[in-house]
């Protein structure tokens, strides 16, 4: 395991600016996610750092040593690819043992076997062996997938999405044990997704991306809590942060130059009327089991939030708002700090 | 589905389904089909026939169906023979193989072995050169077309399938003069120099489309894991595009084995092959069908072979890759 630094890295296709300037330090033993929509850079983040595509401008680094213009095989990545990839024409061990078998590498076949069963044991997949690629389910293959790149002891794993292809209990039993086996292993991990849940639950540190640029880099918590912009926040919760112009706030303090005030659930307390000057009106409530969204028309705009399934709203009950430090955002999104009090 | 569950999903269901076709629309399809293939097929087996008749039987009219087979044809085929007076081949020593026996019977007697076993060899070789050269060449070339930025990459395609747009005639004098100024005429590394240059063309546009199917994940995933292109390519992409190169191969191998043109114009002796050679057996005087079928039965024989042999990649599909799109 090792640090990997990519150092100004810009990549461009064509007319696309893929990444821009790009800055990252992933340190040994961290579980880093880079968040950001398709079409963000992040996949290009990866396979520049792989060495599949070559920076036009920047460098990278692994363990202090520049690689950039080292051929893929020789910079010890393992890649899991957003599809399976998995090879049709071999059976499960043979494609857990194609990476070993590499002659760069020339493992002992007795090693190779010791790596490849530990590695299915790992992933709940040693029953499957024998079984051709083909013949397994979705999870299966994924989880193959990933023990590809799990029988290497390299210097960092990258992954590009490697959850996303399959159904949502899959992916939440797979992001529990990912994150198990990194925490195991004490593994290197550049983990790319649009799945907030995935950065969330799994990173030791998020990098949010947009447009080949990062924009923010932290733990979760920083991320969600204290997010620079007003597009870093709209990435992460759900439901999805309300933006509301501040000039048709009367009564709640904001900073100076607030342009637009960013209310999340916990920011927003909804109460049966009590004479405040803040009044909404219920527009619609979605029941979604263990809580409520709820639709507040607010001066023309709605809000949505979060609600206990046992308060009692119901669609076009008139209801008091308070605000409770809400992120405020200047002109251009960027955050204006609180003011202290 | 099988026969069974689709019976099963015939008997459930009284309406006719928009899948499942009505037993009667089967009828007539299968019908047109076997009926399109007993056209097909007939003039092969007539052919087939043909070869083990008596010279009578193969021109009697009306054609018989039922004969004594024999083995005239092949023997005429596989022979050069003399006409002899039955005097001669009175005082003859008795006939010591079976095929003496039945030219005798002709007034004939063996003078020695036809040219047909080097006319096959040369078919074989020059077919299945060719056609291990321009599979070979081919998927290389498809390979680049298909994974790197080529300059100009969509006209260098249309260049190599513009070799084949005009009739093999069109250029025959260009190339004759050309082989004569190299001395590639009637040596088989001309022909097969000849064929794979007309083959190569339609190798990389088929084996194209087939290695394009393949996601280049497979390749990056092994480059990523310490193999170099080369290996990459061998180990990963090879074994995946082995439906497409069957079946390229089979249409290299059929061009070649067939071709009659460039084989009259360029050979006649050394490196003749069987297309030219065949309507040579004729023979003069009589015409000798039965020894014309027989080669010619001869001759559609490794064909077949090959192709049956290569079946099992041909049926295996084109997409059977365990990666989601």
């Amino acid at each position: 395991m090792a640090d990997v630094a990519l150092r100004n890295v810009s990549k461009r296709f064509g007319t696309v600016e893929a990444v821009r300037e790009l800055s990252l330090t992933v340190n040994d033993g961290e579980f880093l996610v880079l968040l950001g929509p398709s079409g963000a850079g992040k996949t290009t983040t990866l396979r520049l750092i792989t060495g599949l595509e070559r920076p036009d401008a920047g460098s990278v680094m692994i363990d202090g040593r520049d690689v950039t213009h080292d051929p893929p095989g020789s910079r010890d990545i393992a890649f899991v690819f957003q599809q399976y990839s998995l090879y049709p024409h071999l059976t499960v061990y043979d494609n857990l043992a194609f990476p070993l078998r590499s002659p760069a590498r020339r493992v002992p076949e007795p090693i190779i076997r010791r790596r490849v069963e530990q590695t299915a044991e790992l992933l709940h997949i040693a029953s499957k062996l024998s079984n051709r690629a083909t013949r397994l389910s979705g999870g299966e293959m994924q989880r193959v997938a990933i023990g590809r790149a799990l029988v290497r002891d390299p210097s960092i794993y990258l992954m590009d999405e490697p959850l996303s292809s399959l159904d949502a209990k899959l992916r939440a039993e797979l992001r529990l044990e990912l994150k198990r086996i990194q925490l195991e292993l004490g593994a290197t991990i550049l983990y790319v997704t649009h799945d907030q849940v995935e950065a969330m639950t799994m990173a030791s540190r998020i990098g949010v991306i947009r447009d080949g640029q990062l924009l923010q880099l932290g733990t979760p918590r920083e991320i969600y809590e204290n997010p620079s912009s007003s597009y870093v926040a709209s990435r992460l919760g759900t439901p999805q942060i309300n933006f509301f112009p501040a000039s048709l706030l009367s009564g709640v303090p904001v900073p100076p130059g607030t342009e637009t005030v960013g209310i999340r659930t916990e920011h927003l307390r909804l109460a049966a009327r009590n004479g405040g000057p803040m009044v909404g009106r219920v527009h619609r409530v979605e029941h979604l089991g263990e809580q409520n969204h709820v639709h507040v028309d607010f001066k023309g705009e709605s809000l949505v939030t979060l609600a206990d399934p046992h308060q009692p709203l119901h669609a076009g009950q008139e209801v008091e708002l308070s605000l409770v430090h809400p992120l405020c955002f200047d002109r251009a999104g960027r955050r204006i700090p609180a003011m202290v009090h | 589905m099988t026969a069974a569950v689709a019976k099963s999903a015939l008997a459930k269901s009284t309406a006719h389904s928009i899948v499942e076709a009505s037993p009667r629309a089967k009828a007539v399809a299968s019908s047109l089909v076997i009926l399109y293939a007993v056209i097909s097929i007939l003039p092969l087996l007539w052919i087939g026939a043909t070869a083990f008749k008596s010279q009578s039987d193969a021109i009697a009219y009306p054609p018989k169906v039922i004969f004594e087979p024999t083995l005239e044809g092949f023997v005429n085929l596989f022979t050069v023979r003399t006409r002899q007076t039955p005097d001669f081949i009175a005082k003859l020593p008795p006939p010591e193989t079976w095929y003496d026996k039945l030219v005798r019977q002709h007034d004939m007697v063996i003078a020695g072995p036809s040219k047909v076993v080097p006319r096959f060899v040369n078919s074989l070789i020059i077919g299945f050169g060719s056609t291990f050269l321009a599979v070979f060449l081919g998927t290389l070339a498809a390979y680049a077309f298909s994974r790197f930025r080529i300059p100009l990459a969509d006209d260098l395609l249309f260049f190599i399938l513009s070799t084949r747009m005009m009739p093999p005639v069109a250029v025959a004098i260009p190339i004759y003069l050309m082989y004569r100024q190299l001395n590639l005429t009637d040596t088989r590394l001309g022909m097969i120099l000849l064929y794979t240059a007309v083959n190569v063309s339609l190798a990389v546009w088929l084996l194209k489309g087939f290695i394009d199917e393949i996601p280049r994940e497979y390749e990056e995933a092994a480059l990523v894991d310490g193999y170099t292109r080369l290996q990459a390519l061998r180990k990963v992409v090879l074994p995946q595009a082995v439906t497409g190169i069957a079946a390229t191969a089979i249409f290299c191998l059929i061009f070649s084995w067939n071709e009659y043109a460039f084989a009259v114009l360029l050979t006649s002796g050394e490196a003749q092959t069987m297309p030219p050679f065949i309507p040579f057996i004729i023979g003069e005087g009589g015409q000798d069908w039965p020894a014309v079928a027989a080669a010619t039965t001869l001759f559609v024989v490794p064909i077949v072979l090959f192709t049956v042999l290569l079946r099992k990649h041909l049926l295996r599909g084109i997409t059977f890759g365990a990666v989601r799109k």
